[in-house]
């Protein structure tokens, strides 16, 4: 099976300009992934705005010198620097300019000024069966299983790539039939108590991720919708462990209204039932800090915090003054209504560090400190940060961060498992 | 000697062999200014993929894999080819928007998982035209 393009399509990609250059790169992937044609896309979430290095500059810049511009929505993931000032970034030059460079060669491309891996949660919400092209892969995951939307994890280029030509490689989960689950994760012998935590979710992603890898699942057992935060939190996390781009939730998720729908009415090839077991080693895994005598710093909203969620922290912390800072990394869609009630420096003068448009284990936040202890309640802060930012992790609820972060030194709740 | 499919065309390249035990997430596993790989839960941690023959069993995690992959190109601290044992259209983006950009990319070529073994501890040489060959030690300087 090769590719076949429109007339149209050959056109553009025959061309010298941008667009031209996008047309070429989205063709080049779809025949390296097999598509037979391209597809007409609703929208792009643009995840290439971060700058990982020069290159990428690079090409963004190329691309506007070329006349390109976004021919659908396009939502910017985060980029490598707080635009509208709340924390101190110490990415210095040259690789300040170069990341301001990109992220101004990206608006420059049509795309909208959102700056947050949570658009989801930011007005961008594809409707049920609409082909998007989505980059950044918790938001991946998010469209594809919460969302019903379609779309595969594009890559950092392949995203805006898709944005200018408007048309995506139709290939993987823009195909109905390529959308079933083939395992059962079952749920149901976990404790009402665990599963009602607030570290279930997050947790229970973690062990998912890595159990199916790229497998489409579908989680059963679940006993009431747990919420659109904590499917936030489960998908980052199974996206973070594993290459998961959609998952159901039986009686939860837009395309489960049961587990055997999810699974086309095919029996499962896989069942796996968790055990308590299973999820205290997932959860032991997710800290790396060996000592659990001290904290160094405290890091929440990866994905980007929602407006519920900073409810929630302003309830805990409840009026207290830190010891050491909380860093919430949240989406200048959150920072507007949290600046309009005065509520960000209240937050801040108790010792909230608020991070927009960034987060801190993407660019550098979080004080230089070789063999620094970071507690977090985000799975995919917990993936990461030991890789990104130096930092060990030593994984809690958000209560248990709280409560550290008052006390300067790690405080844990016990959790019925 | 192996004949590999080619999946994204580049230069020829020749390094000792890395075969990777396990799938790796490029962005936050990789240092993308030296090639080291960074992520501590790795088995291969502390490795470099710079200069090397890199045999991947398979990404994980961050859409960002291209952007590493690019860079490390573009900074000279790229693989000198790589082995997949199954096209990663995000990992190889990388490498197909890199040739856009008129820069030299390595080869990125396909061969059997099963077939990675025999080059355990070589020096490799992936042509262009997708020939895996083990060159003796003693042409290697």
């Amino acid at each position: 099976m090769s590719l076949k393009l429109t007339a149209d399509e050959r056109r553009i990609a025959n061309g010298t300009d941008g667009a031209a250059m996008a047309m070429r790169i989205v063709a080049e992937s779809a025949a390296l992934l097999g598509a037979p044609r391209l597809l007409p896309i609703a929208s792009a979430h643009i995840d290439g705005a971060l700058y990982h290095g020069d290159s990428g500059t690079l090409f963004a810049e190329r691309l506007v010198e070329g006349g390109a511009r976004v021919a659908v929505r396009s939502t910017l993931n985060v980029g490598a620097l707080d635009l509208m000032g709340c924390a101190r970034v110490r990415l210095e030059e040259p690789q300040r300019s170069m990341a301001r460079r990109m992220m101004e060669a990206y608006r420059k491309l049509g795309c909208e000024q959102s700056w947050t891996c949570a658009p989801y949660q930011a007005g961008h919400r594809p409707t049920l069966g609409t082909d998007v092209a989505w980059g950044e892969s918790n938001a991946v995951v998010f469209c594809n299983s919460v969302l019903g939307a379609r779309t595969n994890r594009y890559g950092d280029f392949l995203d805006i790539a898709c944005a200018i030509s408007g048309r995506a490689p139709d290939y993987g989960l823009h195909r109905p039939e390529n959308r079933l689950a083939r395992l059962v994760f079952d749920v149901s012998a976990l404790p009402r108590a665990f599963m009602a935590s607030e570290i279930a979710w997050p947790v229970l992603g973690s062990l998912y991720g890595r159990e199916v890898g790229d497998a489409i699942g579908v989680v059963a057992g679940v006993a009431r919708d747990p919420g659109e935060d904590a499917l936030k939190a489960f998908g980052a996390a199974a996206a973070s462990s594993g290459a998961v781009g959609l998952f159901h939730i039986a009686s939860v998720t837009p395309e489960a209204p049961d587990a055997e729908t999810a699974l086309g009415d095919v029996e499962a090839e896989t069942v796996i039932r968790v055990t308590p077991d299973m999820v205290a080693e997932a959860q032991a895994r997710l800290s790396t800090a060996e000592s659990t005598d001290r904290i160094d710093a405290v890091a929440i909203g990866s994905p980007h915090l929602s407006l519920a969620e900073f409810d929630a922290l302003e309830r805990l912390i409840s009026g207290r003054r830190l010891t050491v800072p909380i860093h919430a990394c949240t989406g200048r869609h959150v920072l507007g209504e949290l600046d309009r009630d005065g509520r960000r420096k209240a937050l801040e003068d108790l010792g909230v560090v608020i991070v927009a448009d960034t987060c801190v284990v993407v660019t550098p936040i979080l004080p230089d400190r070789s063999g620094g202890v970071l507690m977090t309640n985000s799975g995919k802060f917990a993936h990461y940060a030991p890789g990104n930012t130096g930092y060990a992790v030593l994984y809690g609820s958000l209560a248990d961060c709280v409560e550290s972060a008052v006390a300067g030194r790690p405080r844990f709740a016990e959790i019925g498992r | 000697m192996s004949q590999a499919a080619i999946l994204v065309p580049g230069q020829a390249g020749e390094g000792p062999a890395l075969i990777l035990s396990a799938p790796i997430s490029f962005w936050g596993g990789v240092d993308p200014k030296s090639g080291r790989i960074a992520d501590v839960r790795h088995p291969e941690c502390g490795e470099s993929i710079a200069g090397k023959v890199l045999f991947l069993p398979g990404t994980i995690g961050s859409s960002s894999a291209s952007a590493v992959l690019m860079e490390l190109v573009h900074a000279g601290h790229a693989p000198t080819a790589l082995v997949l044992h199954e096209p990663d259209a995000i990992l190889l983006l990388g490498l197909i928007v890199a040739r856009e950009m008129g820069w030299m990319t390595p080869v990125a070529v396909k061969l059997p998982r099963d077939a990675f073994s025999a080059f355990e501890g070589q020096q490799v040489r992936v042509g262009a035209d997708g020939e895996v060959t083990i060159r003796g030690s003693d042409l290697t300087d």
